[in-house]
């Protein structure tokens, strides 16, 4: 009983985190997701195999699985989903839930999100050359001696500031933030 | 007609030369654009990683901002034209979430009716807007003999279709060709340019690039039309790395659409920003485009 419990839990906070995720239940597992997506080869399960697993309850398998770091946010399986499932904002959900998780995998595209909000939060503004090099020091110190020249090119062509911008409002943007994580956390901004 | 401006942050930085094209060909063509006051970022992609109604909420106190005189919001870059038009929708179609995203700009003493702006990208307001007519009778420079492969990329038709068809689409096409160029018709024309994944593994975007810069070269291509600055930049600036990974020897330039359309409109150059492109696009605008190569200034 506890077991049939558990699995529709998960499946449930799934659906419940996606706006529209109750389509999830339709799934007809046909692989068309799969199939369409331009990264289906690297990912350990296409999302039509991780949605089996969602239906199965396996919690552990699904936010440990690579299969949504992979997801470039192209849309082709949302456009092409007979059943008209939200599957790029399924995934999106599943990063979250896979980086919110205590020992979840440390994907190096959790750690851009976080570098990127981080600065949305500090700035109001995106900053690629902070976080490009903050990046690329912390996560790919390897990477940035062949990405140096690049990085002057696009300096040269003025295509790069080397300072961030902020917006005048920053304090407001914060408290509007604060307000919606805190919404969040209450679980009051769920579907 | 008067249009509020979402410019978004690469248009302050790696797509400077989409910012100036886009200024002088609306100032051209008459198009009135209001930058929204102290507009923020979109949180592109990332922040949907972290937080959903944080996310929401980032993007919708942009909305917020817009002068309530105003209706049409435009985006020339792909990714905040999704997502302006997503929050949006999902807060007219999930009106709990809407209320949700609301009590958190009121933080910030704003609020957002959802539904009340229509949210537009460039080449919808270029296409329809203006309309072939107008574009038409402007040309005064026609991109005759110049082979133009049109790259749409992901978030523009999809998931919202409303503009164009998701797999095949087409008004791009019909735009470079009320200029006067030769439209490429090649099959890799909305496939995805990896995004961020560059920054996240180089393998994976760098196949991905690869394959659009192949499709492109193989249906001889002489330049690469895009409109956002993520393709952009992943087609342009990583073009040189492309080529020492797979030994391939592509030399395609990439330039967003509006300078394009500047050109054809016998608009300097240097106010498109033609020239900021890191595979240099003048000498094939010179050696292709009839008569072109006879009107271009001394150097």
């Amino acid at each position: 009983m506890n077991a049939v419990a558990q699995r529709n839990e998960f499946r449930d906070q799934v659906i419940s985190a996606t706006p529209g995720g109750e389509r999830l239940l339709d799934c007809i597992q046909c692989g068309t997701c799969g199939g369409s997506c331009p990264n289906g080869p690297d990912m350990e399960s296409t999302p039509r195999r991780l949605f089996a697993l969602i239906a199965a309850g396996e919690r552990e398998r699904v936010l440990h699985s690579n299969t949504m770091w992979h997801c470039v946010s192209c849309y082709l399986c949302t456009s092409r989903c007979p059943q008209k499932i939200p599957i790029t904002d399924v995934m999106y959900t599943l990063k979250r839930m896979s980086a919110a998780e205590e020992g979840g995998t440390e994907s190096d595209g959790a750690s851009l999100a976080r570098s990127f909000a981080g600065y949305v939060d500090r700035y109001g503004r995106s900053f690629e050359f902070g976080l490009a090099s903050r990046f690329y020091l912390t996560h790919k110190p390897s990477s940035l001696l062949r990405m140096g020249p690049l990085g002057l090119s696009m300096f040269h062509k003025g295509r790069m500031s080397l300072t961030p911008s902020r917006i005048r409002q920053i304090r407001q943007l914060r408290a509007i933030i604060d307000k919606a994580k805190e919404l969040g956390r209450n679980g009051e901004g769920q579907s | 007609m008067k249009y509020a401006l979402y410019p978004g942050c690469s248009l302050d930085n790696s797509s400077v030369a989409y910012a100036m094209s886009l200024e002088a060909v609306a100032g051209n063509l008459g198009l009135e654009f209001e930058t929204i006051d102290d507009w923020n970022c979109c949180g592109a992609t990332e922040y949907h990683t972290i937080d959903k109604l944080a996310a929401h909420a980032v993007i919708a106190r942009n909305l917020a901002l817009v002068d309530e005189h105003l209706d049409q919001v435009v985006a020339p870059c792909s990714a905040c034209y999704l997502n302006l038009k997503k929050t949006d929708r999902v807060m007219t179609e999930h009106p709990d979430l809407g209320l949700q995203v609301n009590r958190a700009l009121a933080a910030g003493e704003l609020s957002y009716e959802a539904g009340r702006l229509n949210i537009r990208h460039i080449l919808d307001v270029l296409y329809h807007d203006v309309g072939e007519q107008a574009i038409r009778e402007h040309v005064t420079q026609p991109l005759r003999g110049l082979r133009v492969a049109p790259y749409y990329g992901c978030v523009v038709v999809r998931p919202y279709d409303d503009l164009d068809n998701a797999e095949y689409p087409s008004r791009l096409d019909e735009l470079l060709g009320w200029l006067g160029a030769e439209v490429v018709d090649y099959p890799v024309k909305a496939h995805c340019c990896g995004g961020h994944m560059a920054q996240v593994s180089e393998e994976q975007a760098f196949e991905l690039i690869r394959r659009l810069l192949s499709s492109a070269d193989e249906y001889d291509a002489d330049v690469i039309a895009c409109l956002c600055p993520m393709c952009q930049l992943n087609l342009d600036a990583y073009q040189d790395r492309v080529n020492s990974r797979y030994h391939t020897r592509f030399d395609l330039p990439v330039l967003f659409f509006t300078q394009l359309v500047g050109l054809a409109l016998g608009l300097d150059r240097s106010a498109l920003g033609i020239g900021k492109e890191i595979v240099t696009a003048e000498p094939v605008l010179d050696s292709r485009i009839i008569g072109m190569g006879d009107a271009a200034p001394e150097a």
